[in-house]
């Protein structure tokens, strides 16, 4: 494989790598063969050095200035590349390291596993689409939408099936929400175990989803809200993945969504068609939606009943757990970055809550024994991610970091030793303490939990 | 004036009533939404509508033996779930850690002592309803939706067996079925705040914001043998900006590398990583999903697979066919489903690549 070239980093000329004895030898005889192969294999090895980046890359030279100032750039001097070249565009070469990806042994099986987002990359509230964390359950198709249906049944006065062409000329909404794996952080209840906010929290991204309200389609239907208190929702997908609805909960908010920050779903998200339930764990989000039951009791399917339950210390499964709770993480800076240098510092990360909008962000950096709030950018949505920031001027001492969100339901996020002591250590689901990350004197940070 | 209008709106009500009545029998049956949708054909609604619940509406008509469950669970289940459910090693195991008397209490006793170190489906599941409704909607794995309904029962029968929930001679359907009785059918539990938005949370954080702990005492952190279990973060973050990736593939620096970033060991760029070649086809053509580097999952390992035919004259084009056509018997039971979708050149790189060891 040809060698990763670093073009971010201005790269020293490669000089001295020419013995004195060479120099002197050439001066004295002049070149031929043998002296040229000398030169050549002097300089691979001077390129293959930079090329590793061996070369710090702010070292301003000595002299006149900054390099990246003074000598003209390849992208000042030459003609660059036409529009259209990437007919659907991608992000630059420079960020191919913030990729969706697995947790090395988490699963045997990738087509039942979990790709996580990398929030320590991220800006803002809106997960990029490529970037939106994957779950599949039996893994995933490109379905072809103009065979897909959406059948509605159960408890209304007309079965009644819709093809995408359909659905698509309702009247449609456009919301940003919050999606959240019920799992996210569940590695971690026992003890710490992943470096990382795209492993620890990256089972979360925040989109902005269009269709048409649940409501809207329910009611086309005829169906018997009095009696129709629950509803499956069932995927087109090899598990044929359903999830019991409540009702009462969602009717208002629920859309049944073909859209995905203003594209179409993408295929790992359940192209052409998902159901979107704001607030609610993200396995009931159902993907390829096919089917929607209306029904008197719940289902008891396989992820509300064997899959997506929580154990109590007193041996109780909790089902239908199914709320996110109120939850925040400092995202930059975060477990396995490193800092530069003493200094200002901009800390940033992400608040959400199930049940509404976050009200506050407090943030210490003393291991939560001192607080100050900080700043929440606009806008602040309900059911929605909130980005936060705070000042800091880091003076090389080590600190630990954390943040706690509240919401308007006055619901303060907890340390994980309180969320421990009422449900013990063996949930994996709902894990929504406050996250520490330890920030050492050699500037790298990592992930602890305090307490 | 105002009994008038109430007559005539009930009369508009009276008339949508009467389309909407009318036009239920008709393509497009909508008064709100003229010409969006159709009504659903009974074979239509019959062919998705699958599920069943726990009071058992919807379950189809049918039944299944144990002694026929264990031939359907030999061919077709155990290569992932263990020969008697007990499998950990591609899903959590099926059967276990249940007992006869957790069967007369009807709440599993090991999901309170902890000695049980993973949890089993017995143990978890308290409705019989949602085994049957997984196996015929999900399995297996590979091939979902490929059981008949009395394939479903035998299953379940002899999933039930294992646990010793029926004897051995069982033979489960849909008149039956309602009494089985499950290990952990009385160990369920919605008296919780999350089930609705206006739950009442069971745990809450204080807002204190000065001097709110004595000492702080760190609890947990990764331990050093796993920096690198994730790979290198350096990585995994971008090579710019205030916020680098920790070279994890070397000890921690000793100090800051200051504002040069001087003594960051880890500027490898993975711009130009390429995800392309033959390990990137067998993930991306879903063969990973059944053969692992190593280990036997539902097919067999790419090691195993290199080993057998190592030094055979005409096993690449042999393989080749059998890739393309799909085949059954050399590894057991479970068939090689056929991908013809690959292109012979995609075949012959994936088909070298596995005789090579996936080297």
């Amino acid at each position: 494989m040809e060698k990763p070239v670093n073009r971010a980093r201005l790269v020293k000329a490669p000089e001295h790598f020419i013995s004195q004895e060479l120099i002197a030898d050439i001066n004295s005889n002049g070149l031929d063969e043998k002296r040229r192969g000398f030169l050549r294999n002097g300089f691979m090895s001077a390129i293959s050095g930079a090329a590793v980046g061996l070369v710090a890359p702010y070292t301003m030279a000595a002299g006149e200035g900054d390099p990246a100032i003074l000598e003209k750039q390849e992208w000042q001097t030459t003609l660059g590349k036409n529009v259209a070249t990437m007919p659907y565009g991608v992000p630059s070469i420079y960020e191919s390291n913030l990729i969706r990806r697995e947790s090395p042994g988490l699963t045997r099986v990738s087509a039942a596993s979990v790709a996580f987002t990398p929030l320590q990359g991220l800006f803002g509230t809106i997960t990029p689409n490529g970037l939106h964390f994957e779950r599949h359950h039996q893994g995933w198709y490109n379905i072809n939408p103009e065979t897909h249906r959406l059948m509605v049944n159960g408890l209304v006065k007309n079965p009644r099936v819709f093809t995408m062409n359909d659905l698509m000329r309702l009247p449609s909404i456009s919301r940003t929400h919050f999606i959240e794996c019920g799992a996210n952080t569940g590695l971690e209840w026992g003890n710490v175990a992943v470096p990382t906010v795209q492993y620890t929290h990256g089972m979360l991204s925040c989109c902005e989803f269009t269709g048409v309200p649940l409501r809207v389609l329910l009611e086309e239907c005829g169906a018997d809200l009095k009696k129709g208190k629950f509803m499956l929702a069932e995927g087109g997908d090899g598990s044929g993945m359903t999830r019991t609805i409540n009702l009462e909960s969602c009717l208002n908010d629920a859309i049944v969504a073909w859209s995905m920050n203003g594209e179409m779903l993408r295929p790992e998200n359940g192209f052409p068609l998902r159901l979107v339930v704001p607030g609610v764990q993200g396995v009931s989000w159902v993907k390829w939606l096919r089917r929607l039951e209306v029904g008197d009791a719940p289902w008891n399917s396989k992820d509300e009943a064997v899959h997506y339950i929580e154990l109590m210390p007193n041996g109780d499964h909790r089902q239908y757990a199914s709320i996110q709770e109120c939850k925040s993480v400092i995202t930059t800076p975060s477990g396995g970055q490193q800092l530069l240098d003493k200094g200002f510092y901009n800390v940033s990360g992400m608040a959400w809550s199930g049940r509404g909008k976050i009200t506050r962000v407090d943030v210490s950096f003393d291991g939560g024994n001192n607080w100050r709030t900080a700043r929440l950018e606009t806008p602040v949505l309900t059911k929605s991610i909130t980005r936060f920031n705070i000042d800091w001027v880091w003076d090389g001492s080590p600190a630990i970091l954390q943040s706690r969100a509240m919401d308007d339901t006055g619901y303060i996020q907890p340390s994980i030793k309180t969320l421990r002591n009422v449900r013990g250590t063996r949930s994996i689901y709902h894990n929504n303490a406050i996250q520490s990350w330890k920030l050492d004197s050699n500037g790298e940070v990592s992930n602890v939990q305090v307490g | 004036m105002f009994k008038l209008d109430k007559l005539s709106v009930c009369l508009g009500f009276t008339a949508l009533v009467a389309i909407t009545a009318q036009s239920s029998f008709a393509q497009s049956g909508s008064a709100k939404f003229p010409g969006i949708g159709r009504v659903a054909t009974p074979a239509e609604v019959a062919a998705w509508d699958i599920d069943v619940r726990p009071d058992f509406k919807g379950l189809p008509k049918g039944s299944g033996s144990v002694e026929q469950g264990q031939v359907i669970w030999e061919a077709k289940c155990a290569s992932c779930h263990g020969t008697f459910g007990e499998s950990n090693e591609i899903f959590t195991p099926i059967a276990g850690g249940t007992t006869k008397d957790d069967v007369k209490t009807g709440r599993v006793a090991s999901l309170k002592d902890m000695k049980q170190p993973q949890r089993t489906t017995l143990m978890k599941v308290p409705t019989v309803s949602t085994l049957w409704d997984y196996i015929y909607r999900a399995m297996p794995w590979n091939a979902p939706r490929s059981l008949t309904p009395d394939d479903t029962y035998a299953l379940v029968a002899f999933i039930l067996s294992l646990g010793e929930i029926v004897p051995d001679d069982y033979v489960l359907s849909n008149t039956n079925i309602a009494e089985v009785k499950m290990p952990n059918r009385n160990g369920m539990t919605t008296k919780h705040g999350f089930w609705n938005v206006s739950g009442k949370p069971d745990v809450n954080g204080n807002a204190c914001m000065h001097n709110c702990v004595p000492f702080v005492q760190i609890g947990s952190t990764l331990p050093d043998f796993a920096r690198n279990a994730h790979d290198n973060i350096a990585e995994q973050n971008r090579m710019y900006g205030p916020y680098r990736g920790a070279d994890t593939t070397k000890p921690p620096i000793k100090e800051l590398p200051g504002l040069s970033g001087a003594g960051l060991a880890h500027a490898a760029d993975t711009h130009s990583a390429s995800s392309k070649g033959p390990a990137a086809l067998f993930k991306n053509e879903n063969c990973s999903a059944c053969h692992s580097p190593n280990a036997k999952l539902v097919g067999p390992s790419i090691a195993d697979i290199a080993k057998k035919y190592e030094g055979q004259s005409g096993a690449l084009d042999k393989l080749m066919v059998k890739v393309k056509a799909g085949g059954s018997g050399v590894w057991g039971a479970i068939p090689m489903p056929p991908q013809a979708q690959l292109s012979d050149e995609d075949r012959k790189t994936l088909v070298s690549w596995v005789l090579s060891g996936g080297k």
